[in-house]
């Protein structure tokens, strides 16, 4: 039955260009990106319980290192690669250095590698053009197919990221990760390498984001550093997982596409105060569904009234 | 000279920012939550500054009373009645709430107040003494000034008082605390106002020094993690050293660097301090 459906998700998310319009594909292409920074947020903060703010670092890398190849004429396909492996290399060298740090701290690390990371690329502005922006080389097709071009390759990455999700949660890494998250000295004890388990999962949480830096860089034809080191590209996904269900393998996903929804009815209804509906999303979050949508007790909650 | 004009200028600075972390350390100490609001607690202290000097006149120094006064009741209301739900939750719910609520806060601000840049500009203005061929800015020299009192009477409320003697002991151990009949509950919800009076109180203080808008939470934010890892958690002599050292760094690495990049060392300090040290200069063994 599961596999039914995700089957014919997948047929209908491949068909979807060619019968809807330019702006179903341009949100069906947010949604793969969401989808993708999401499962990825789920590696480290779902399944290993460290709560990473490093989101919107390793897409700006990824945005970054991406329009630098392509602005020197390498190939798109490659630069994207290219830009998803030095995410995951600046992963696993930050995850060593900070991941020995627990709650508060490591949130904080990962919080402030987004700000140093900004201010880095702001300054070198002969490489990166500062604070003027980037420029990305708009690729010579038509809009529609160029669209589709972006669709597919998000697409692409999200079944690559979801794929990755999934075997990691059936895997002996997922249990590790799981060990961590409960209760790391006793994973420990246990003879779980915890600070291999960790950089794994931080690297894994970075190089899908990297490539959806990337190919969003390509799409949008030109970034700048508050664009793609944007503090909400790290709170996004937390919310999304938050609303989907932590540490699950399908959870981020409908968290995502939930989000989204939000999201688009908030924009076209209340642009200036979209950001207040997001905080006031949080916080009824936090307050009444802390274990996500998905795990809400719908007959605890009724019996709960009732009395 | 201009090397002890720096260190003065840093001194000065840093006393601002002891300021800015000391409520902010004390809310991630006692409570255990990082309160993302208190940018934005500042901007807003600010704005009752502003506009108590506009429509009555009131000095800055003087609307500290208000502004703290005003902050502390809206911060007891917030942690009694949202956050002190789920305090006990990990890290990440709370932080991600305290985030939720900020851009709640910080939108109602840029909508009533719009995100232009006000200044407040005093008529009485102090001008500035030239002592020995160094300048000091007596408005700053002031503003410090208090700073250093309010720090101070913090301290001394937290060493002497009955319900500073409760947070310290709900610091230190809170199952204990509840075992000695200390109402865990209210100590949190004062001790997170207690941290809101403070922003308030330095949000009045800065309104002469800063321009003034909802923009500049985030800065202060950025400031308070910084001097909260350099000092130390939890501690009111660890955020005046961690203030004082961040105002001194800043302004030599504005010098020797150029102002662009002192943003950034302060960052790169922050990030290879959580590295090597993550207790802070000040800090205790426990708080990691």
């Amino acid at each position: 039955m599961k596999k039914i459906a995700i089957f014919v998700a997948i047929v209908a998310l491949l068909a979807l260009p060619y019968f809807g319009n330019n702006y179903i594909v341009r949100l069906a292409t947010v949604m793969m990106m969401y989808s993708v920074l999401a499962l990825s947020w789920n590696f480290i903060g779902g399944m290993a319980g460290y709560p990473s703010f490093a989101t919107a670092a390793f897409f700006g890398i990824g945005a970054y290192v991406g329009a630098i190849l392509q602005a020197n004429g390498i190939f798109f396909g490659a630069a994207w690669f290219a830009a998803g492996l030095i995410a995951l290399i600046f992963a696993a060298i930050m995850g060593r250095a900070i991941l020995h740090l627990r709650g508060h701290y490591f949130a904080i690390a990962s919080l402030v590698m987004v700000e140093v990371l900004r201010e880095v690329v702001n300054t070198n502005d002969q490489i990166t053009g500062g604070g003027m922006g980037m420029n990305i080389p708009i690729l010579k097709i038509s809009v529609e197919a160029s669209g589709m071009l972006f669709y597919y390759s998000m697409f692409v990455v999200a079944l690559l990221t979801l794929a990755t999700a999934s075997w990691v949660y059936h895997s002996k890494l997922g249990f590790g990760f799981r060990c961590i998250q409960q209760n790391e000295a006793a994973a420990n004890m246990l003879g779980v390498d915890s600070t291999k388990y960790k950089t794994i999962a931080f690297s894994l949480s970075a190089v899908f984001v990297g490539m959806a830096g990337a190919i969003y860089a390509s799409w949008v034809n030109y970034i700048e550093p508050p664009d793609v080191f944007d503090i909400f590209l790290t709170i996004k996904p937390v919310v999304m997982v938050l609303l989907g269900g932590m540490g699950t393998v399908f959870g981020p996903i409908i968290g995502a596409v939930a989000f989204l929804a939000l999201e688009e009815i908030v924009w076209r209804n209340f642009l200036t105060i979209h950001s207040a509906v997001l905080g006031l999303l949080i916080v009824l979050l936090v307050l009444f569904l802390p274990k996500g949508a998905l795990f809400f007790d719908y007959r605890q909650f009724f019996r709960g009234r009732k009395k | 000279m201009l090397y002890l004009q720096i260190l003065l200028n840093g001194l000065l600075l840093g006393g601002l920012y002891a300021l800015i972390a000391v409520g902010f350390s004390l809310v991630w100490g006692v409570l255990n939550v990082i309160n993302i609001l208190h940018g934005t607690f500042i901007v807003l202290g600010s704005y009752i500054a502003y506009f108590a000097h506009l429509y009555f006149g009131i000095h800055p120094f003087a609307s500290v009373i208000i502004s703290g006064s005003v902050l502390f009741c809206l911060g007891y209301v917030i942690q009694a009645g949202i956050i002190n739900r789920v305090v006990a939750a990990p890290v990440l719910m709370t932080l991600t709430l305290t985030f939720g609520l900020d851009l709640l806060l910080n939108n109602a601000m840029l909508i009533a107040f719009t995100a232009d840049y006000r200044k407040l500009i005093l008529t009485d203005s102090l001008g500035s003494y030239d002592l020995w061929g160094l300048i000091l800015p007596l408005n700053r020299v002031a503003g410090v000034g208090l700073a250093a009192l309010l720090t101070f009477g913090l301290y001394r409320l937290l060493r002497d008082s009955n319900i500073g003697r409760a947070i310290v002991a709900v610091r230190m151990d809170r199952e204990a605390a509840t075992l000695m009949g200390v109402r865990v509950n209210r100590i949190n919800a004062v001790t997170f106002a207690l941290g809101a009076l403070m922003a308030g109180a330095a949000g009045s203080i800065f309104s002469i020094i800063y321009p003034i808008s909802p923009i500049n939470s985030g800065l202060f934010l950025g400031k308070a993690f910084v001097i909260c890892i350099l000092g130390g958690l939890g501690s009111v002599p660890g955020a005046m050293i961690g203030g004082i050292a961040l105002g001194v760094i800043e302004s030599y690495g504005a010098l020797f660097f150029g102002p662009e990049h002192s943003t950034t060392l302060a960052f790169v300090i922050l990030i290879a301090l959580l590295i090597f040290r993550p207790t802070g200069i000040m800090g205790r063994k426990g708080y990691e």
